[in-house]
């Protein structure tokens, strides 16, 4: 079994945004970077799947990011993953969603895969488009907002479960090869062990330029982006709360039910 | 995890990529599995033993240490797992300073092969606890003139004697104990159960609350000759594993003091007396906060110079005291004045400060007090030793 894992980084969701002058997109220094947690999902599922087949299979981290994802794919590497692939070249940079599918879809192309695994979105531009456009490209199904999977490997296929509209539960059944993109909730991620790590420094991670996958300048990046960033805006800055004051509850809630009409205006 | 970052010179940038993964994991596996239940095991004094296998599975235990299932990770990333560590909690830390830097250390240093075969893969995954007696009720700072002595019999040794301040000493299952045969100080192991030997939790501490600490009392022990340790020669043995404990409580005081530091920030940022501003608008506050940061940073620096030299093979023991008597007593200060930054709030368990406070108590004294490291910079500074 040829697993695949599509990992991003992204910064740490403590982490406090800031932008840059003009249109520049976010302020990048001083920010932590960590591996997008449900990509991270998508890492301890990958290990899973494989320990359940009895450590048979290849694990392999596709990472398209700049020199800095290096330290979040030698986290996966220290969970366990065998081996990366770094998809870092400055023509890579400014890519939509479109060409980083297409990007990934190219590197996957010339390794074995059964399984490809994603997470479902990435939480800095919670886009979650990536996963389904990289089944396109490839040519093979996809499944999202995956909680669980049951993987059959004799007959090459997977059973997934996933919660749909309403609470109900869905269950599908995949042949594969196909891409899944993985939920909260389908596990709960390993730590990297201390041995883990220390193995994990010997262990293989092939950086690949956009020359090595054949894509022209023009192919990838700013230039062949479909979507343009028109503008970057922080959230407003939050009020300051109010408070009801009084004795008697009767009165106060009267009073937060005027305030929730007219000044609030949600009742 | 913010609470545990303190980087105003970016001394990050000395990190392998190796060692900030690490930190990483301990930053994780301390926010999310210490830090909830902490405060409670620390008000009821009890040890978060259920934490012991996790830790054993990540590869904390004996990760300074070479074979034997041990992770082998760098004297820096030792350094890192302490420091994390003890942003939890100096309990944590000191059960896996005790495990790895004392116990583990001693038999994998002065043990044989099947000494190191038989107990260092289950103390790595956390199967077995160790515990290192050297402290007894009489000698402290003198460890030479313990009256723990073993005799020599037929079939192996008899301990007489007792040791106290024992780390993790009730709860281990292999305490490493250091007695006096025919005068010269000799390390033992001496496992759970041998009759003879008994262990007592010391209750009552307003330090270390949630940490085990015990006395040891060897009535008439037999263990057998395979127990000695063989390669242990005086005074000297033991020293040198507290030379490997001292690196870890060094940098495990920089956790407690970034912790500290971070919290009385935030709160300087946040309460507001006089006129509506905030605490921190205050020059009286700023000059606080500024000499704290200042402290944390030069002991950051000072830990990363002798870690360098540690992995150089060029630390020597004077370099160690001055780390160890540096951040304890930085750190002491440090959490004191968190503590007196947070008014009331700072004596509540809804902030760690006092905590680590008090713990910190215990780090300025164990494994040589502060003052004990002095006589020892004295001693190498003057050539003259000042201990009596
Ligand atoms: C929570 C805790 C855990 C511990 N864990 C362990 C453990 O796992 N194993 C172990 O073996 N021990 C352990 N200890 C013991 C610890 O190492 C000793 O407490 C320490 O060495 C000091 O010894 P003492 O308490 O007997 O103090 P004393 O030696 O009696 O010292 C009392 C005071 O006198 C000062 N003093 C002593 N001699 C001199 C001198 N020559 N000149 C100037 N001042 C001097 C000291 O600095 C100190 O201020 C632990 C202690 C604590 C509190």
């Amino acid at each position: 079994m040829n697993i695949v894992v599509c990992m991003k980084q992204v910064p740490d969701t403590e982490t406090k945004i800031r932008l840059k002058e003009g249109n520049g997109g976010i302020q990048t220094d001083g920010v932590k970077w960590i591996i997008n947690p449900y990509c991270e999902f998508a890492v301890e599922e990958a290990l899973r799947i494989r320990e359940r087949n009895g450590g048979q299979g290849t694990v392999t981290l596709v990472c398209m990011g700049p020199d800095r994802a290096v330290e979040s794919i030698r986290t996966a590497l220290a969970m366990g993953v065998d081996k990366a692939i770094h998809l870092n070249d400055p023509l890579f940079e400014g890519s939509d969603n479109f060409g980083v599918a297409k990007i990934l879809a190219r590197a996957i192309q010339t390794i074995p895969h059964d399984i490809i695994l994603c997470g479902k979105q990435a939480v800095d531009d919670d886009a979650s488009q990536v996963p389904q456009i990289l089944a396109e490209q490839l040519n093979i199904p996809h499944v999202m907002v995956v909680e669980k999977m049951e993987v059959d490997v004799a007959n090459k296929k997977v059973t997934t479960s996933r919660r749909i509209e309403g609470g109900a539960k869905e269950v599908l059944e995949v042949p594969l090869p196909a891409v899944f993109g993985a939920d909260k909730g389908m596990n709960e991620p390993r730590y990297a062990s201390l041995p883990g790590i220390m193995k994990a420094k010997s262990k293989e991670v092939k950086k690949v330029t956009a020359a090595d996958l054949g894509l022209k300048p023009e192919e990838i990046g700013v230039a062949a982006a479909k979507v343009k960033i028109q503008a970057y805006s922080l959230p407003p800055e939050r009020q300051a709360g109010k408070k009801i004051e009084g004795g008697d509850p009767a009165q106060v809630a009267h009073e937060l039910a005027k305030w929730l009409r007219e000044e609030a205006r949600v009742i | 995890m913010k609470q545990m970052d303190l980087d105003f010179l970016d001394l990050n940038s000395f990190l392998t990529n190796e060692e900030r993964v690490l930190r990483d994991t301990v930053q994780g596996f301390v926010t999310q599995k210490v830090l909830p239940t902490i405060e409670e095991h620390y008000q009821n004094g009890t040890f978060p033993a259920h934490l012991i296998r996790e830790m054993g599975e990540l590869g904390f235990l004996g990760a300074n240490l070479k074979g034997y299932g041990c992770a082998d990770v760098s004297p820096l990333a030792y350094g890192l797992l302490s420091q994390e560590l003890e942003a939890g909690d100096a309990g944590i830390r000191s059960f896996v300073s005790v495990q790895s830097s004392l116990a583990m250390y001693a038999i994998h240093t002065f043990g044989n092969e099947e000494q190191r075969q038989q107990w260092l893969p289950p103390m790595a995954k956390g199967e077995k606890i160790g515990c290192f007696g050297l402290t007894e009720p009489d000698f402290g700072s003198n460890p030479s003139g313990m009256r723990t002595r073993a005799e020599k019999t037929g079939r192996g040794y008899v301990l007489h004697g007792a040791k106290m301040w024992i780390t993790n000493g009730s709860i281990a299952d292999v305490a490493v104990v250091w007695a006096k045969l025919d005068g010269v100080i000799r390390g033992f192991l001496v496992e759970k159960g041998t009759p003879g030997f008994k262990t007592q939790e010391m209750k009552q501490k307003h330090s270390f609350r949630a940490s085990n600490t015990s006395e040891l009392l060897f009535d008439r022990c037999e263990i057998p000759k395979e127990n000695l340790l063989s390669k242990t020669d005086g005074l000297l043995s033991p020293l040198s594993c507290l030379n490997q404990g001292r690196f870890g409580v060094a940098w495990g005081a920089l956790g407690a003091a970034t912790v500290c530091y971070n919290v009385a920030k935030d709160y300087a940022l946040s309460r507001k007396q006089f006129n509506d501003r905030p605490i921190a608008s205050h020059q009286l506050v700023q000059e606080k906060l500024a000499e704290m940061l200042t402290e944390i940073t030069k002991a950051q620096l000072l830990s990363l110079r002798v870690t360098q030299l540690k992995t150089e093979g060029k630390a020597q023991h004077v370099h160690i005291s001055m780390m160890k008597m540096n951040n304890t007593q930085m750190a002491l200060h440090v959490a004191r004045t968190a503590r007196f930054i947070l008014g009331g709030s700072g004596i509540m368990s809804e902030y760690p400060v006092m905590r680590h406070m008090c713990n910190l108590e215990t780090t300025v004294t164990y494994e040589g007090t502060n003052d004990i490291q002095k006589l020892i910079l004295g001693k190498e500074i003057t050539g003259i030793q000042a201990f009596y």
